[in-house]
Order: C-alpha cells, then sequence, then structure tokens
C-alpha cells in the first residue's frame, strides 16, 4: 500500500478543487488531509523508501522515518484546520494555491534526495505566492513578488548546493549535509536559512505575511518555515553556529513586535521568535534538544494558527487589523477573544498549554549542555513572546480602551477551526506523552514537576505584571500608525534610491560637463575672435548654405572639365 | 441603535477591572511567597537568588520596552513612507 508518495494525493485533490464549485469542493478541501493523515498513519511504517527513475536519474520521492512522518502528520493537520477556515472562500486560486502548498510541504519533508527536495522547495515559493496575490491590492502585488525573488533565491542556493555536493561526494541523498561539506554545506545551510527566517535573510516573512489574504497568511504560517526546520534538523543537527542565529532569532523580532502596530505582523515577527526556539534546539544537537526542537514545530503550527485566524477573523470582519484603530471587540467577537486567548497562552508557554510542553525540552537542553548566557537571553526572549504575542494581541485587539467599532461574531466555519486549533492546543499541553511517543529520538523527558512550572509562572506573571505597571505609568508605547524600518529598507528604500539618486546624479554631471565644454568652446571662439588671424576671410563661420553652393561649384567646374576633355 | 440600548459589557465596570488586578497582583504575591516554601531544582547559580523568575521577568518585559521605545526614534516611519 505504501507505494504511493502522500503529496500526489495533494495534488489530485487541486485537480479536483479546480473542476467542482459548492460543496463538492468544500468536500475535497476537508477530506483531503483527513485521508491522507490516516495513510501516513497507517499505511506507511517508518523505514519505507521508493524510488522513481526518470532520465536514468532515481528520485526518492518517499523517504520515511519518524522524523518526516511527524512532520506529516503536523502538515495534514495544519492543512485540516486551515482547510476549515477558509471553507468561506469562492476564489477558486486560493483554494488551488492552498491545496498545491500543502501537498508540496509534503512533498519537500519526504523527500529523499536533494533534487526532488528541491523541485518541492520550488513549488512551495510558487504556489505560496499567489496567496499573497490574491489579496488584489497593489501592496499584495509588489510584496509578492519580492517574498518570490527571496524564494526563488533560496531554490537557486539550494540547487548549486546540491550539485556542488554531488561533485565531492557523487551522492545526492539528503541525509547530515553538515558545514564539514565546505561550500556545498554553505550553500545549502544559506538556502535552508532563507526559508526559516534567518537574522537578515528574514524581511520576506514579515514583508510578505501580513499582505496575505485573511485566509492566506494561515496557510503561509504553517508551512514553509516549518519545511525549513524540518531540514535544518535532517541536514544540519548539531551545527554550533545555528545556536547563535538561533537565539539571535529569538531575540530581536521581540523588539519589533513590541512597537509594530500591524497586528498580523506582530505574528509574524513572534513566528520568526518562535522558530529561533527551534533553530536554537537544531544547533545544540543532543536527542533532547532535537526533540525539542520538532515538538516545538508541531505545537508552534497549531497555536500560531489559532492567532493568525483569530487576526484574520477580527481583519475579515473589522476590514482593519492595526492595532491602533481596533480594541473592544470583545464585545462583538467574545469567542474568538476566547480562542484567540488560549493561542496566546499557548504560545507564552503557559502550563497545561501546548508551547510548555516543546519549549521546556530545549530550555532544558540549554541548561543540560551548560549554555548559560544563551540561556539568560532566551529566558529573556521567553518574557517577551508572552509579552507581545501573549498579551498585546488579546488586549489591543479585544480589550483596551473601546475603540466603538461593533461587528458580527467571526463566521461558524472560522469559530469551528479556532475550536479545533484550541482543543489541540489544551491537548497537547495536558497530554504531551501523545506527542512525546511521536518524536524521533529516544529519550525520557516530561515537562510537569514542580521546578517548571513554578518558574514558569513565576516568569510569565511577572511579565504580566511589567504589562500592567508600564500601562498604569502611562510608560507602554501606544499603537501608531507607522512603519519600522527592517531589513527590507535596503531593497525597498536604499537600493531603489540610491539607483534614482546615481542617475540623477550622472544627469547632472553629463548636463555640467555639457555647459562646461559650451563655454568653453565659445571662450576659445571669442579668444580667437581677438586675435589677428580672425581677420582672414577663411576663419569666418560659413552658413552651410554657402558650403553647399561652393562645393557645387567645384563639382560644375570638374564636370565642364571633363566634358571637355581638358583634363587629360 | 442608540446608545441607551448598547449594553454594559464585563469590563465598562471599572470595579470589574478591579477586581481582575487584584486577583491578579494577589497570584503574584502568592508565587513569590511558594518560592520561599518550595524547592526549585537549581540548574544554574543565578537560580539560586529568590524569586529568580519573577524578578528577572519583570525587569526582562520594562528593559524589552524601554529599548523598543528608544527604538522608536531610529526605525519608526509614517505609514507611507514606502509608497512614496
Amino acid at each position: 500500500m505504501s507505494e504511493l508518495a502522500p503529496f500526489l494525493l495533494y495534488f489530485a485533490a487541486a485537480l479536483l478543487v479546480a473542476l467542482t464549485r459548492g460543496l463538492p469542493r468544500q468536500v475535497i478541501l476537508l477530506v483531503t488531509p483527513v485521508v491522507t493523515g490516516l495513510y501516513l498513519w497507517l499505511g506507511i511504517e517508518p523505514g519505507t523508501h521508493v524510488t522513481f527513475t526518470v532520465m536514468s536519474y532515481e528520485l526518492t520521492l518517499l523517504r520515511a522515518d519518524k522524523l518526516s512522518l511527524l512532520f506529516g502528520y503536523l502538515f495534514c493537520i495544519a492543512s485540516f484546520i486551515a482547510g476549515i477556515f477558509s471553507l468561506h472562500v469562492k476564489d477558486v486560486k486560493q483554494h488551488i494555491a492552498g491545496v498545491v502548498y500543502a501537498g508540496s510541504a509534503l512533498g519537500a519533508v519526504f523527500a529523499g534526495d536533494l533534487i526532488t527536495l528541491f523541485i518541492f522547495w520550488e513549488l512551495l515559493a510558487i504556489s505560496s505566492v499567489f496567496l499573497i496575490w490574491a489579496r488584489g491590492t497593489e501592496r499584495a502585488l509588489k510584496a509578492g513578488m519580492r517574498y518570490l525573488v527571496f524564494q526563488v533565491l533560496s531554490g537557486v542556493l539550494l540547487l548549486a548546493g546540491a550539485l556542488v555536493y554531488y561533485h565531492n561526494t557523487g551522492s545526492l541523498t539528503f541525509d547530515h549535509i553538515g558545514l564539514d561539506a565546505g561550500v556545498a554545506g554553505w550553500l545549502i545551510l544559506i538556502a535552508f536559512g532563507i526559508k526559516s527566517a534567518f537574522p537578515f535573510l528574514h524581511s520576506w516573512l514579515t514583508d510578505g505575511y501580513p499582505e496575505a489574504t485573511v485566509t492566506g497568511t494561515v496557510f503561509l504560517s504553517a508551512f514553509t518555515t516549518k519545511v525549513a526546520v524540518y531540514a535544518l534538523a535532517r541536514g544540519f543537527a548539531g551545527e554550533e553556529i545555528l545556536v547563535y542565529i538561533g537565539v539571535t532569532m529569538a531575540c530581536f523580532p521581540i523588539f519589533y513586535a513590541v512597537i509594530e502596530n500591524d497586528l498580523r505582523k506582530v505574528l509574524a515577527y513572534s513566528l520568526i521568535n518562535q522558530v529561533g526556539f527551534m533553530v536554537t534546539g537544531i544547533g545544540i544537537g543532543t536527542a533532547l534538544a532535537l526533540n525539542g526542537a520538532v515538538a516545538h514545530a508541531f505545537s508552534d503550527v497549531i497555536f500560531k494558527g489559532l492567532l493568525f485566524m483569530s487576526m484574520g477573523a477580527v481583519l475579515y470582519r473589522v476590514g482593519n487589523i492595526n492595532g491602533s484603530d481596533l480594541g473592544g471587540l470583545y464585545k462583538s467577537m467574545p469567542k474568538t477573544t476566547m480562542l484567540c486567548i488560549v493561542g496566546a497562552l499557548s504560545i507564552s508557554a503557559f502550563p497545561l498549554f501546548s508551547g510548555f510542553v516543546s519549549k521546556s525540552m530545549v530550555m532544558t537542553a540549554l541548561m543540560q549542555e551548560d549554555y548559560g548566557y544563551f540561556w539568560l537571553l532566551m529566558l529573556f526572549a521567553s518574557a517577551g513572546v508572552f509579552h507581545h504575542a501573549g498579551i498585546k494581541i488579546p488586549y489591543f485587539a479585544f480589550f483596551a480602551h473601546d475603540s466603538g467599532i461593533r461587528t458580527e461574531e467571526a463566521p461558524r466555519n472560522m469559530l469551528v477551526a479556532m475550536s479545533v486549533a484550541a482543543v489541540l492546543c489544551i491537548f497537547i499541553g495536558t497530554q504531551p506523552q501523545y506527542l512525546y511517543a511521536l518524536l524521533p529520538w529516544e529519550v525520557a523527558y516530561w515537562p510537569y514537576d514542580m521546578t517548571h512550572v513554578l518558574a514558569q509562572l513565576q516568569l510569565l506573571f511577572f511579565s504580566a505584571l511589567a504589562f500592567v505597571w508600564l500601562n498604569k505609568k502611562g510608560l507602554y508605547p501606544p499603537e501608531l500608525p507607522s512603519v519600522n524600518l527592517d531589513m527590507e529598507w535596503f531593497y525597498r528604500r536604499l537600493v531603489p534610491v540610491g539607483v534614482q539618486r546615481s542617475l540623477n546624479l550622472l544627469r547632472s554631471a553629463k548636463g555640467a560637463t555639457l555647459t562646461r565644454a559650451t563655454a568653453q568652446m565659445q571662450g576659445v571662439q571669442t579668444e580667437f575672435g581677438k586675435s589677428p588671424m580672425a581677420k582672414y576671410y577663411l576663419s569666418e563661420s560659413w552658413p552651410t548654405g554657402s558650403m553647399v553652393f561652393w562645393i557645387s561649384a567645384i563639382l560644375a567646374a570638374f564636370i565642364l572639365l571633363d566634358i571637355f576633355g581638358l583634363g587629360h | 441603535m442608540s446608545d441607551e440600548k448598547e449594553k454594559t459589557y464585563l469590563f465598562d465596570r471599572p470595579e470589574n477591572v478591579e477586581r481582575l488586578l487584584k486577583g491578579f497582583y494577589a497570584i503574584c504575591i502568592l508565587l513569590v511567597l511558594a518560592d520561599f516554601v518550595l524547592h526549585r531544582h537549581i540548574g544554574f547559580d543565578w537560580e539560586k537568588i529568590p524569586a529568580f523568575y519573577a524578578i528577572y521577568g519583570f525587569v526582562a518585559c520594562v528593559l524589552l520596552v524601554v529599548i523598543a521605545k528608544k527604538m522608536r526614534n531610529i526605525v519608526m516611519r509614517k505609514e507611507d513612507y514606502y509608497d512614496e
């Protein structure tokens, strides 16, 4: 039975989605992830290996082990939830893009060689950009273009890395690569790094995701970065540089998140922060840390999806997602408020919610490996998450000052999708043994002991206390309609303005040179006019007409001479 | 659609906000007290400081906000900055 690569089910479904309307299409959208999920669960054993030969090259379309299966289950759950959330959407291209995108993510995590990985890597890029473009605004169009440039660049680097790797090792199998592989290793690491939003390479995410459609962002938040986390866990586990990168990723976005006004962009920054925890875990490379990294990817997809859904519901109902314009929405959207709070508690790693049981593994691994200062920084990042995602998001959207906006509760399908996600957050948080049983590496770990719970509660409650105190003192930065400069400034402002300035400079240089040259010429003429030479007839400037006249006269003279044979 | 018709919601009453905050402060105090009663495992030396996590969480968040506010002076631009 397990000869069939799971992505094929999704691609077939995408075809059916294109051909159907209304209820049948909705059924396909919901049945596909369920069927694929069951197939992964029941039909594919770890160790399955399916190859496909094309032009004498062997592609490994299905390589299943506990690591790829874990991500496979996750992507089925994510596309199921996102499918429910987008059931009301009529726009067929968004549905096709969503299904192909989820299918490509499945293709990528089951890819056994670098070429197959590359193919799905690019399919992820191409399918996902339609979820941004579908918004239909000019901003979305441009942001999608910038997003696509980054994604395709990542693919090109991956292909280049794969070719160098093949040249050096004679193999294209996608297993541990490591930086010992030299140039190939670095190229592939940077390719993975772009998709997992490493610092300086992250702006496609914070630039693109907030511009996507209400439902598109929910899809986007689930797949691209998590495929990259999977790829890093498989290819670069234990590379110490990832600890430095991961800690940076966990720390710097929280500052932006505090002052950002667009609440979906706040979530985009907090997405980078959460991926930072995963990257750190991969960098530490012990069994506990790696388990923590992938477990955190699992919980993150669900709670981040929940948060993006709740903000999507607000955007859908209110038509605006700027913190400066919202507030008091708990009055008209009480259910969305409650569900958003479940997501907020999960991302903040509150005990009994999903973030707690996965993030604590990474923190414990940092402690075990004696990364003291990094541990402190990650603790800072943990407090910061609660501050911006746990409190800021629900507070400014649903509470704060009453903006006077009265609207309706989110549509039923959105509420169902958010409820499924919320139930999973609490289920994983209270019954972590089921998630732990799926983790790829063997290690005994249990998050609920007195130390952990007490420490985490103190950290979170006093972070909240800081928020309350700063708010009461009026020290909390107000939400302001604004944009904050980040890495995209370099290519959205510096380069265009630089090019414009250079062109202007060249243009004015050309003008100045011309003026100067003309003046020089005139100066020479004036000087010449003063000289005795100017008195001679030949030195005067003649009109072109007179020259033509004299040339004609000379020619006529020659012809006459020739006619009369006088020249011979 | 007149204003009189709109009902009063949970946090429209200041006393409810007050109640919520009082409960919150009480939990904060209890959590600090628990630190003196219960024994935490110690991994790093700095964890030995009483109520370490509470102090760290509070200071971290205040620092975060203060630095982020300062950052606004450098990075904040008008909303249409890139559209010009």
